[in-house]
């Protein structure tokens, strides 16, 4: 694609000052020219259209705004207006607007000097499979040096192929979708290989049908081994997320023998404090709103913590050795809690924001995407259970919470502070909840009730892996979340389940102390 | 059968009982307003529900948090009649229940059979809860599980039931329930005769319960409970079989639960999966541990408070009603762990003392 | 002993407590049976307004607003006066998400405070567990929640959408040109009664309109179900090769997952349009909505609709959050359901005044007449037959700041269909109160030809 001269500046200025007419028609009229100018320059002022960042002036012109720096710029040259002609009113864009501008913008696009705008330019046309996107992938392919360009072209290519008339075409075509076995093709690759009533194929080429046919069940059967390994990856996933609420309770369970049933609410009040530093930051120091999760976490940690030790301090110690008791006190507190909550935030959901370097995923295979989001979830779980494994086996901390776990008595004896260590095991335990709010926080909704929902897939976990060690709960929160994700594909999402619940409830009659069992204070 | 009786309760204790029962059971017919029979009709029955939790935990020492489970299938069996017995006249005029209806279900599901007999559906309210509680008892207590495991996993049975009742799919009407229901044994359920009939029918079936729980629990039996509860090795090296008696006492507990179940879901017109909630359950064992545990009185009294103060904080304080209900929580389990009985024979001393004061004459010095 | 004696006063002092009711209301003779209709309101004092939403438990989330837009409505009228000389009074219960406690509440409004009216529900559930209640007792209701239809109570005004004043049109919206021109579709709904009717409304729906089934992929999943990973990835996989479009039903809390994981999934809403039915202003507040961009909502009223009808009550709810300092602050929205509120009750008063009185019966009979011109702009009317309001539709776009922009909307009302005609069995009943149908479930007129009573239902 050869950049074209600016011939005159005519034409394009009125096709981009046209982008900010007053109607739909216009717009998507507009668009078409700039399409047949086939002029790079419009690149800004499209992408500002689909990005809701297009302005009109009283003057007639379109006027491109920054968001990060809240300037007015020329739609074309980009540079800075010093006195717009105010007011400028937003160019209203939809879906509609957008079906059609997105594709001219990849068109434009495909020019670029960079590789990546090249390549996500390639996927966007190829979504359309119109003719004129036919011609100009073919055009681009010819002239494409960069080797992961050129494949995502071929696909594209090759997409549009299938269904041409003429044979050679198509067999090329099968010979790439074969290649890259992407389930893309996997409709098409089913058109042609349909059968019509009279049981001739729509694809009357004996060859070009054979070819389909093994394209076809090559296009399934890596079909098949995606979709086990996305279970398999959505399974760890959620393994985190138990293990972050399960981990917490399982110390305090196993460690001091109490039934906490405003667990949940500590999780809540995790969330809720990223949210309330959310908040802090943007209104204070909105430059680094990216960053205010890496100050949530220990806000979030310490508040949390915090709490724990108070309800250790005022309701549980004096429970202690009656845990049946603790675990109706603890209802009651975490009824207090959600109450709280709701008078000081509302008993709406508040909204949480991903920062943009958690936003989005990166696509391993076809069709599986991994959310940034997820993976950081599963990288932090990781971080904190080793933490967390640290502190019990190497500090004196940890030693003296072992110690009062075996033998509370002796360890008074010989000089452990039980007391203290209690509320400090305590406050840690309610801290990992804390941090689970946070990590809960970027992945689903933040209400007051969002505790409450957690609570119970937290006891599995911890009944299932035994108590007192950190090994169980980290075993049956893996075992938990990928055998519900691979049930669900076939099952349906409530009946995976029932059918993990069933799985326990059988598992502890043949195992009462769980998978990994110790002796604690709590006699199993 | 006499001394059985005397061994049960004090002749004074029988009569004020008597007279407790007599006063509950006339009060519609005494002046308790029209709108709130139905609702005292409930809290009868959760006063059963209390007593057949405070057999298992009081006197067994069985935590469960998953009684509200064999409420609800109580109240299943019973609501399922209910729905069979205005086959054709639901909004779709089918033979079959509305929501099987826009289900696009063509034939009644087979374990939907048999109830269009109230009989039947009598019985089962009792069968079913017994044989699922018989079943999960038998396996649980053979191996052991006891204390915090078991409420726990007694908390993922009531949650499995819950989602699977939540379900369209498994015919009882999802997330709606039962309801619309219209007749009783050909009796409109919107007639004030039939509420206070039903009501009737609950007291009578409270102080029955209230009747087989004290039997239970003054017989020989009761004690070989009451000593699994408290030191259930001893218990069987001593020669009994524990678990025997926890079957047994687990089972009871859960048929009643289901006969509160049952008579519940007429006076209240709908049956749903959140009645088997685990925060359902959760609440009766809060009901049991306000009113004083082992003491089948105080569960019934601290089923009435906390019912009653919900329903009065939920009109009174709208916005603040659960602070009250969960600072009580905290109070009762901290401070009066034998709950509100508990309170009353604390304070018995100190009755005792004023008592004792105010017949002495004041002297000087 | 006396342990138990104690324990015996402490019962009676539980009953006590849970009866606490005005003394007068507590007279000896009250064994006698009431009469079916409504004891008559006193015509002097205050008169007494039940609203009854979920304050806590699940629905909080949603129910707590319509609670404050009713207390600010109230809060209006008496401002101008009251109704007949009258003060309004509110009376505020929360049935905690609880639905038997629904129907207790329902009750005690009606017989014990004495309610003229009640503003309330939300989920189908709390309804119809109510509706006996109100058909017993003669009461009035009026129900604001876009809900599945398949209903007409003499007792119930329905200020919320029909299935065809919301899901028919935004279906149709998005087959055409300017809505993607879908060929394939999604019902992915939460397991219960309003997506399972509504996605079957739609699949008849979508079948005249020569859609195959094997275009359409139907799916449920738990109330607070947060894992959606699986399902976006096999809406992924049903949408290659075929325009594709989601409705979605799902409601309440689960919405924020499942949109979450359409941004993590990479879902544009260029490729795959979502639009959804539970989804307004008030859940976009718990969601970050950059990703969301371009997804789509059909209500009747958006919160960015330019009216000055619209700016006033705006700017009157805006004061109104203020002047109580209700949390949120300044982030509250309105949305439709409120809108809904606003007009039900604004409908009720004038009915009451055309009536002169709050008796129900008369006010039922008034309250068919009326008009009231909405926030959104439009003149709405109560219609006299079926109870339901004429509501126009308004699909719009999800923007950046968690508003919407109107992309398309009916020219005016549409009237509501309460009995869907895409349903075979639905589509021969009728809901009629005028004569000569006088009933809203049935295929024949109560009242024959010459007036003469036909047989009963």
């Amino acid at each position: 694609m050869v950049l074209s001269p600016a011939a005159h500046a005519g034409p394009l200025d009125d096709a981009v000052d046209g982008l900010a007419a007053s109607s739909e028609d216009a717009i998507i009229v507009n668009v078409g020219r700039l399409a047949a100018l086939d002029d790079p320059r419009a690149i800004p002022a499209l992408s500002a259209l689909c990005d809701d960042r297009l302005r009109a002036g009283t003057d007639g012109h379109a006027y491109i705004f920054d968001n990060k720096t809240r300037d007015v710029k020329h739609p074309i040259t980009g540079a800075v207006i010093g006195s717009p002609p105010r007011p400028l009113k937003e160019v209203e864009t939809s879906n509609d607007i957008r079906r059609v501008a997105l594709p001219v913008l990849a068109q434009l696009q495909l020019a670029s000097p960079n590789a990546a705008v090249r390549l996500a330019a390639a996927e966007e046309l190829s979504k359309t499979g119109s003719a004129e996107a036919a011609t100009l992938l073919h055009r681009a392919l010819s002239r494409e040096q960069n080797v992961g360009v050129r494949d995502v072209l071929s696909e594209a290519v090759a997409r549009v192929d299938l269904a041409s008339s003429s044979r050679d075409a198509r067999l090329a075509a099968l010979a790439i979708v074969e290649k890259t076995a992407s389930d893309a093709f996997l409709s098409e690759l089913q058109r042609m290989t349909a059968k019509g009533p009279n049981g001739t194929a729509v694809e009357t080429d004996p060859q070009v049908y054979a070819a389909a046919m093994s394209a076809l069940s090559a296009v399934k059967s890596r079909q098949r081994l995606i979709a086990f390994g996305g279970s398999l990856i959505h399974g760890l996933s959620l393994a985190s997320v138990l293990l972050f609420v399960a981990l917490g309770l399982a110390i305090t369970f196993g460690l001091l023998g109490v039934i906490n049933m405003a667990h949940g609410e500590m999780l809540m009040l995790g969330a809720y404090s990223t949210y309330t530093v959310q908040t802090l930051f943007h209104n204070y120091l909105p430059g680094a709103q990216q960053f205010y999760l890496l100050a949530a976490i220990p806000v979030a940690f310490l508040a949390t913590g915090g709490v724990g030790v108070v309800m250790e301090r005022s309701v549980i110690r004096h429970l202690y050795g009656r845990p049946l008791e603790t675990l109706l006190a603890t209802w009651g507190i975490s009824l207090l809690l959600i109450q709280t909550i709701r008078l000081i935030f509302g008993a709406q959901n508040v909204s949480v924001a991903n920062p943009d370097w958690l936003a989005g995923g990166t696509q391993i295979a076809q069709g599986l995407v991994l959310p940034w989001s997820r993976i950081a979830v599963v990288g932090f779980v990781i971080l904190v259970a080793a933490g967390v494994w640290f502190i019990l086996q190497r500090t004196r901390l940890g030693l003296q919470v072992r110690a009062v776990t075996q033998n509370r008595g002796m360890a008074a004896t010989l000089g452990v502070p039980t007391r203290r260590v209690d509320a400090l095991v305590f406050g840690l335990g309610s801290g990992i909840a804390g941090l689970g709010g946070v990590a809960l926080s970027q992945l689903g909704n933040v209400g007051p009730e969002m505790g409450q929902s957690y609570i119970i897939d937290a006891f599995m976990v911890v009944v299932l892996g035994g108590v007192g060690r950190l090994a169980g709960a980290v075993a049956a929160a893996l075992g938990l979340g990928v055998i519900n994700k691979l049930i669900e594909p076939a099952a349906g999402a409530v009946l995976g389940k029932i059918v993990v619940l069933v799985f326990i409830i059988l598992f502890i009659q043949r195992r009462p102390q769980g998978l990994f069992a110790q002796r604690g204070r709590v006699e199993a | 059968m006499l001394t059985r009786l005397r061994e049960m309760h004090s002749p004074l204790a029988w009569g004020l009982i008597a007279g407790a029962a007599l006063l509950i059971a006339a009060l519609p017919a005494i002046g308790l307003p029209e709108y709130l029979v139905p609702q005292f009709g409930k809290f009868l029955c959760f006063g059963i529900a209390a007593l057949a939790m405070d057999l298992v935990w009081g006197y067994a020492g069985i935590l469960s948090l998953g009684h509200g489970l064999f409420f609800a299938l109580g109240g299943y069996s019973m609501g399922m009649y209910l729905m069979r017995s205005i086959a054709g006249e639901g909004v779709y005029r089918s033979a079959l229940p509305d929501f099987m209806v826009f289900l696009d279900w063509k034939t009644l599901p087979w374990y939907w059979s048999g109830f269009q007999s109230f009989g039947f559906a009598a019985v089962m309210s009792l069968v079913v809860p017994g044989v699922l509680a018989f079943v999960f008892g038998w396996f649980a207590f053979r191996s052991r599980i006891r204390g915090v495991y078991f409420s726990i996993v007694t908390q993922a049975l009531t949650y499995a039931a819950t989602l699977l009742f939540f379900q369209n799919a498994t015919g009882f009407g999802g997330n709606n329930g039962l309801t619309d229901f219209k007749r009783i044994l050909g009796a409109p359920l919107h007639d004030p005769t039939t509420r206070r009939t039903l009501y009737l029918v609950s007291a009578i079936a409270l102080l029955g319960t209230y009747f087989v729980c004290r039997f239970v629990v003054t017989s020989r039996l009761g004690r070989v409970l009451t000593a699994v509860r408290d030191a259930e090795l001893k218990t069987r090296f001593c020669g009994y079989e524990s678990t025997h008696y926890k079957v047994f006492v687990w089972t009871l507990s859960a048929m009643l639960c289901g006969l509160a179940g049952a008579l519940y879901v007429p006076q209240v017109g709908i049956i749903n999966p959140s009645e088997m909630q685990p925060s359902n359950s959760i609440e009766m064992a809060i009901w049991v541990a306000v009113g004083g545990r082992g003491t089948l009185l105080g569960a019934v009294l601290g089923a009435w408070l906390v019912v009653g103060g919900k329903s009065w904080l939920t009109a009174a304080i709208p916005s603040a009603w659960l602070y009250a209900l969960g600072a009580l929580f905290v109070i009762v389990t901290l401070f009066l762990p034998r709950g509100l009985v508990g309170l009353g024979a604390k304070l018995r001393p100190a009755v005792d003392m004023v008592i004792a004061r105010l017949r002495r004459p004041a002297k000087a010095t | 002993m006396r342990k138990h004696l104690v324990g015996l006063f402490m019962a009676g002092g539980a009953l006590a407590l849970s009866a606490c009711q005005k003394p007068e209301e507590a007279k000896p003779g009250a064994a006698a049976t009431p009469a079916p209709a409504a004891a008559p309101a006193d015509d002097k004092g205050p008169i007494k307004v039940g609203i009854l939403h979920s304050l806590s438990g699940t629905m909080a989330i949603s129910e707590t607003s319509l609670k404050d837009v009713a207390l600010m409505t109230i809060e209006e009228i008496n401002e101008k006066g009251g109704l007949l000389g009258r003060k309004l009074e509110p009376v505020v219960v929360d049935p905690a998400s609880d639905w038997p406690l629904f129907a207790q509440k329902a009750r005690d409004l009606i017989q014990k405070d004495k309610v003229a009216v009640t503003f309330g529900c939300w989920t189908s559930v709390s309804r119809k567990s109510v509706l006996p209640v109100y058909e017993e007792l003669n009461g009035l209701l009026f129900y604001p929640v876009q809900y599945e239809g398949e209903e007409s109570s003499w007792n119930v005004f329905y200020t919320g959408a029909a299935p065809n004043q919301q899901a028919i049109p935004a279906v149709e919206y998005l087959m055409g040109k300017k809505g993607g021109s879908a060929k394939r579709w999604v019902l992915l709904g939460s397991d219960y009664v309003y997506p399972r009717t509504t996605n079957k409304i739609l699949r008849y729906f979508l079948h005249e309109k020569g859609v195959a089934d094997e275009d359409i992929m139907e799916k449920y999943t738990p109330f607070g179900h947060s894992d959606y990973q699986t399902i976006v990835a096999d809406i992924k996989k049903f949408a290659t090769g075929k325009r594709t479009a989601v409705v979605s039903t799902i409601n309440g809390d689960s919405n924020v997952p499942f949109y979450k994981e359409l941004a993590n999934q990479g879902l544009k809403a260029t490729d795959i349009p979502v639009v959804a039915f539970s989804v307004g202003e008030e859940e976009l507040r718990g969601i970050d909505t950059k990703p969301l961009v371009g997804h789509l909502a059909a209500w009747n009223y958006f919160m960015s609709m330019d009216t000055p009808e619209n700016k006033a009550f705006i700017d009157k709810w805006n004061a109104y959050v203020k002047k109580n300092n209700l949390p949120g602050g300044d982030k509250r929205v309105t949305n439709d359901p409120m809108e809904a509120t606003y007009v039900g009750i604004h409908m009720w008063a004038q009915a009451v005044m055309q009536a002169k009185t709050t008796n129900v019966d008369a006010v039922r009979q008034a309250v068919g007449f009326q008009h009231v011109k909405s926030p959104s702009g439009f003149d709405m009317q109560m219609d006299a037959k079926n109870h339901h309001l004429w509501k126009p539709v308004v699909i719009g776009e999800v923007k950046g700041d968690g508003q919407f922009r109107v992309v398309w909307k009916t020219e005016g009302p549409i009237r509501a269909q309460a009995w869907s005609p895409f349903i075979p069995d639905s589509a021969k009943k009728v809901a009629d109160w005028t004569y000569p149908w006088a009933c809203g479930n049935c295929t024949a007129p109560k009242y024959g030809a010459a007036g003469v009573v036909a047989a009963a239902q």
